[in-house]
């Protein structure tokens, strides 16, 4: 600790703001999570596998799982446009579209949900060109991407707009100088620096899209073994009041979400070794 | 590669960058573009790069026209005054970056690159900080790499925007004198903004002094700075004084012809004595004495109009003078320029 005392900083206050942090952390996270680790534990082990383990849960990690990075990996890369557009261009209605892209932070996950299910619905307003061409999206796996791509739009933008805006122009002069092409100029110079707030992004969209319920089951059609999220899952295991497979499900879902995070985090740290 | 500039002119809304600028670079030649801020300078040097486009006039690289060519293709090197480094990528990635976005016929061999980019590094004495990220490097450091990046691709013309403007006083005055031994060595056509006259002075073949969007002088360091060719670059290449009379432009001619004139006279060709030597001395009080450095700088008002004045003399004489504030002493200019009067600094 005689090293902390030593450091001299214009906003003291170690002390106090780690153990606040701390206790608060524990209050809302810690607390909460472990109960739900101490209920899954009074499962013995073959009743806690049967639980995580039966193929009808299995496949909904699939889904659940599979939709999600897919979602967060079709809005890292339309949101890094939508934060190229609204950062780089001056246009009509910008301050719009600007306002447009929080939206889908603060509709309730219900009204997206059945709002989504009736424009993609074989005879609503996307979805009935779309089954023209034989494509399905209501109430099948597509669905619950669409839903799920819905609900994690505004994290990626939101991430990489600061970062476009800081964004010199000298940098891109200096490729151009260096006759670099638009495309190296995009890929070698511009994205490497953006890359750090896409994975952040691309990580917030994923956890999003890994624990939204509301939205997903409006669209999803909820078939067993098809398009099942593990959410449903557990809400369905509660209403048998089996508290404990449903615990059991969701400390699984929070280990696998806990490292695919940790992973992500790791990649983000990588693509920021330069900053050090 | 010489450099021709045909009367561009280049306006940003109302504001007049450039009016109808016209000048030639000499091939070889360390050409320094020196103005105050706004005049131009950097908008003409980004005109040169094609990373501007006047609004009219040509530029000429060799006497091929270069005015509309991207600036990918007319083989500028830039320096800019933030460095605009890559942050993300290693000193060496740095400088081979330019090799490395070569089309791939003109790209040279991994190897090839690689020696380039470390005897560009031998160049400016970084060789073992290839492997560090600009973020870890001083500013100094920095600006080298930047310099070694823009050469790497063996520009025709290196363009430098107040390329020390952001560095301390030493490390500026170290980087300017390393700048000028390169360029000895290297010979490129090379031309460079600055705010900095001493910098201008120190370091350039030519000076081309700018003001208001347009060229006021260029010639020599010495042409430049001992025969001033309006009073703009009289007063913005020194400390100056002025004497306000009638005379005609030339050498002094105090009072004579009935023309309202000014006469300019450096800080440092102001002779401050006890006794009257000299008819064209005139009285005047002591108002401050303050040291700086080797020189001392001494305050006056003249006893007939009361107009200040700013003597700079050297430690030695003043030394032997010994002024005191308040005394009385007369004041002789050694060398004056007359300007007309209607002359705005």
């Amino acid at each position: 600790m005689s090293r902390f005392r030593k450091t001299h900083s214009v906003l003291p206050g170690f002390g106090p703001a780690l153990g606040y942090t701390i206790f608060y952390l524990s209050i809302i996270v810690l607390i909460p999570l472990s109960a739900l680790v101490f209920k899954s534990a009074t499962l013995t082990w073959p009743q806690f596998l049967a639980a995580v383990a039966s193929p009808r849960v299995v496949a909904s990690y699939r889904v659940t799982f599979g939709a999600a990075l897919l979602a967060a990996g079709i809005n890292a890369l339309f949101g890094v446009l939508v934060a190229w557009v609204l950062v780089r261009y001056r246009f009509a209605g910008k301050r719009l579209f600007d306002a447009l892209v929080d939206l889908p932070f603060a509709l309730p996950t219900a009204v997206a949900g059945i709002t989504l299910a009736t424009v993609y619905s074989n005879n609503g307003w996307i979805g009935r060109h779309l089954e023209a061409h034989g494509i399905k999206v209501a109430f099948t796996p597509l669905g619950i991407l669409v839903a799920m791509t819905f609900i994690g739009l505004p994290f990626v933008v939101r991430t990489v707009q600061p970062v476009l805006e800081e964004l010199d122009a000298e940098i891109e002069e200096a490729a151009a100088c260096l006759g670099a092409n638009r495309f190296q100029t995009f890929w070698r110079v511009l994205f490497p620096t953006m890359l750090p707030a896409v994975l952040t992004g691309f990580a917030l969209a994923f956890a999003r899209a890994v624990g939204e319920y509301g939205s997903v089951i409006f669209i999803a059609g909820n078939m067993p073994m098809v398009s099942e999220i593990t959410p449903l899952l557990i809400i369905t295991k509660l209403e048998q009041y089996d508290y404990a497979g449903a615990t059991a499900i969701a400390s699984v879902m929070l280990v696998v979400s806990f490292f695919l995070l940790l992973t992500i985090n790791l990649l983000q740290k990588w693509s920021r070794r330069f900053a050090e | 590669m010489s450099i021709k500039i045909g009367s561009v002119s280049k306006n940003f809304g109302q504001f007049a960058a450039l009016k109808d600028v016209s000048l030639t670079v000499p091939s070889g030649e360390l050409v320094a573009l020196l103005g105050p801020s706004g005049s131009g300078k950097t908008t003409l040097l980004r005109i040169i790069a094609g990373l501007e486009a006047p609004d009219q006039g040509q530029i000429f690289f060799d006497g091929v026209e270069t005015t509309n060519s991207h600036v990918r293709e007319r083989q500028v090197g830039f320096v800019f005054q933030h460095y605009a480094l890559f942050r993300h990528m290693t000193v060496f990635d740095n400088i081979a970056f330019g090799l490395t976005v070569k089309p791939r016929r003109e790209r040279p061999g991994k190897a090839q690159i690689r020696e380039k980019v470390f005897e560009l590094l031998k160049l400016i004495q970084l060789e073992q900080l290839a492997d560090r990220y600009p973020a870890q490097l001083s500013g100094g450091q920095r600006q080298r790499v930047a310099l070694a990046r823009a050469l790497a691709v063996a520009p025709k013309v290196l363009l430098l925007d107040e390329p020390f403007g952001a560095l301390d006083a030493k490390v500026r005055a170290e980087l300017r004198r390393w700048l000028r031994r390169l360029h000895d060595e290297i010979h490129v056509t090379s031309v460079f903004v600055t705010h900095d006259q001493e910098e201008a002075l120190e370091v350039a073949d030519r000076i081309v002094v700018m003001n208001q969007g347009q060229i006021e002088q260029e010639g020599t360091p010495t042409q430049v700075y001992d025969h001033p060719a309006t009073p703009f670059v009289f007063s913005f290449l020194g400390n100056v004084n002025l004497f306000h009379g009638r005379g005609t432009a030339g050498e002094v001619q105090a009072a004579v012809e009935p023309v309202p004139a000014v006469g300019y006279v450096r800080s440092h060709d102001i002779e401050v004595e006890r006794q009257l030597s000299d008819p064209t001395a005139v009285r005047a009080t002591v108002r401050y004495v303050q040291t700086v450095g080797p020189l001392v700088r001494v305050e006056l008002a003249l006893a007939d109009t009361g107009a200040a004045l700013e003597a700079e003399l050297s430690r030695e004489v003043a030394d032997r003078l010994d002024l005191q504030v308040g005394e009385e002493v007369y004041v002789r200019p050694r060398k004056v320029t007359v300007f007309a009067e209607d002359y705005q600094i």
